[in-house]
């Protein structure tokens, strides 16, 4: 398979406009992707299915993942002048990166086996930005998938042919998978609770005085 | 001595001289148990254990348990064998409900006995008994098909004990215990109820 840059540079030679970043993966996987500009997703995909050296005829998978806002702080040395002398001087600032949702698509070439090949979409934010276009009518395989996405994490995919829930109810009004998802309040007993289930299962149990406030309880049965 | 029994010295003298003594409580009970049909209903991998305690090594027809049933008006057993999501539930109750009296359940699994390994996942019904009753619960992820075999002979045991008249007569010869249980609705966020809060009682809190 061809590096991620030649296929970067062949695809926006081919589709006029196309902005492809390439989001690299320092991890031991080193499966680096490429961001692909929502406008031009399916150009981009059609070349990536059509071209000769390239052939991803196979999309294995799609996911999605989701990105809650944060706020990256940064460290610059600034100069000024104090009292007459000029002095560098550390200045944080803080950036606010907004939130926002992803699909990722594994491609495959079954004709030139090789692959995988990742590809992002990313969108606008979190809320009733969270669109894109749909890779279907691209590869079918996706079509499924995408519904997934859209079920879980709440990406509408514009073009797809059936989009609707898939593995919830369609009255359900959530979607599990973001981070931000507040579960139902449902706890019940659990024999080995951890992390999670355990902060959880800390709201539930009954009060017990004799551990918890011990000093208190004493101090008034004394009085 | 209760009512419909005799006395066990009598019967075994009796049947020495070959006459053969019986109830019509014991008559019914024995052909009830012995073909005791179960829906044809599988949800997960317990369902594979299930098939394979209906196939020939461990055959489930040596206790009058293989005419899995398609149709629900045909079946006396549920063996709720698998995870229970929270989509599936409505439909399950809904079976349940579409089974004639006497019908009995087998919760089969963790899953089915209390969400399993799914427990605290948002899409997983922690527990059949939320809203049907369950006459055995089967550990075991998934358990063995001996161990459907020995829930079986429970059951089977269970239905031998059920008394067909006086005051501690079977729960479905009662008319006014229900046999039919209301089916959740799916609400935006969970099912409606969670839980039936007529039949269901949760477990109580304890601090691991």
């Amino acid at each position: 398979m061809e590096t991620l840059e030649q296929i970067k540079n062949r695809a926006e030679l081919a589709v006029r406009g196309a902005k492809i970043d390439i989001v690299p993966n320092p991890g031991p996987s080193q499966q680096s992707s490429l961001l692909i500009d929502n406008e031009h997703a399916v150009e981009v995909a059609k070349f990536l299915r059509d071209h000769p050296a390239l052939n991803f005829d196979f999309c294995s998978n799609a996911t999605g993942v989701d990105w809650l806002d944060r706020v990256v702080k940064k460290t610059t040395k600034v100069k000024q002048v104090v009292d007459g002398v000029e002095k560098e001087i550390d200045q944080t600032s803080e950036e606010k990166i907004p939130g926002y949702l992803e699909a990722v698509y594994h491609l495959y070439s079954i004709q030139l086996k090789h692959g995988p090949l990742i590809i992002r979409m990313r969108t606008a934010n979190r809320g009733d930005g969270a669109r894109l276009p749909s890779l279907t009518p691209v590869w079918r395989s996706a079509e499924l998938q995408e519904r997934e996405i859209f079920d879980l994490y709440g990406i509408r995919f514009d073009g797809h042919p059936d989009l609707r829930r898939i593995l919830m109810w369609d009255e359900f009004v959530d979607h599990p998978m973001r981070k931000d998802y507040v579960q139902p309040d449902d706890f019940e007993w659990e024999p080995t609770p951890h992390d999670q289930v355990l902060e959880r299962a800390k709201q539930h149990y009954p009060p017990r005085p004799q551990l918890d406030g011990a000093e208190k309880i004493a101090g008034q049965s004394q009085s | 001595m209760s009512e419909g029994q005799i006395d066990e010295g009598l019967r075994a003298e009796l049947q020495r001289q070959g006459i053969w003594v019986t109830s019509m409580q014991e008559l019914y009970n024995w052909g009830r148990k012995n073909s005791i049909w179960p829906l044809q209903f599988g949800l997960a991998c317990c369902a594979i254990e299930m098939i394979a305690a209906a196939a020939s090594r461990y055959d489930i027809a040596r206790f009058g348990g293989e005419v899995f049933r398609p149709s629900p008006r045909q079946a006396d057993l549920m063996i709720v064998a698998g995870t229970v999501t929270k989509k599936m539930a409505p439909q399950i109750v809904r079976l349940y409900n579409q089974m004639p009296d006497p019908k009995y359940v087998i919760s089969m699994g963790a899953c089915a006995i209390s969400g399993g390994p799914f427990k605290q996942g948002y899409n997983v019904l922690k527990g059949i008994d939320r809203y049907i009753p369950v006459d055995v619960y089967i550990p075991g992820c998934p358990p063995r098909p001996e161990a459907l075999l020995h829930a079986f002979m429970e059951l089977q045991r269970k239905i031998d004990s059920q008394k067909l008249s006086g005051e501690n007569k079977a729960e479905f010869l009662k008319p006014e215990q229900p046999s039919e249980f209301p089916v959740p609705e799916f609400g935006e966020h969970d099912l409606n109820p969670p839980a039936n809060p007529k039949t269901y009682r949760p477990p109580k809190l304890e601090r691991a």
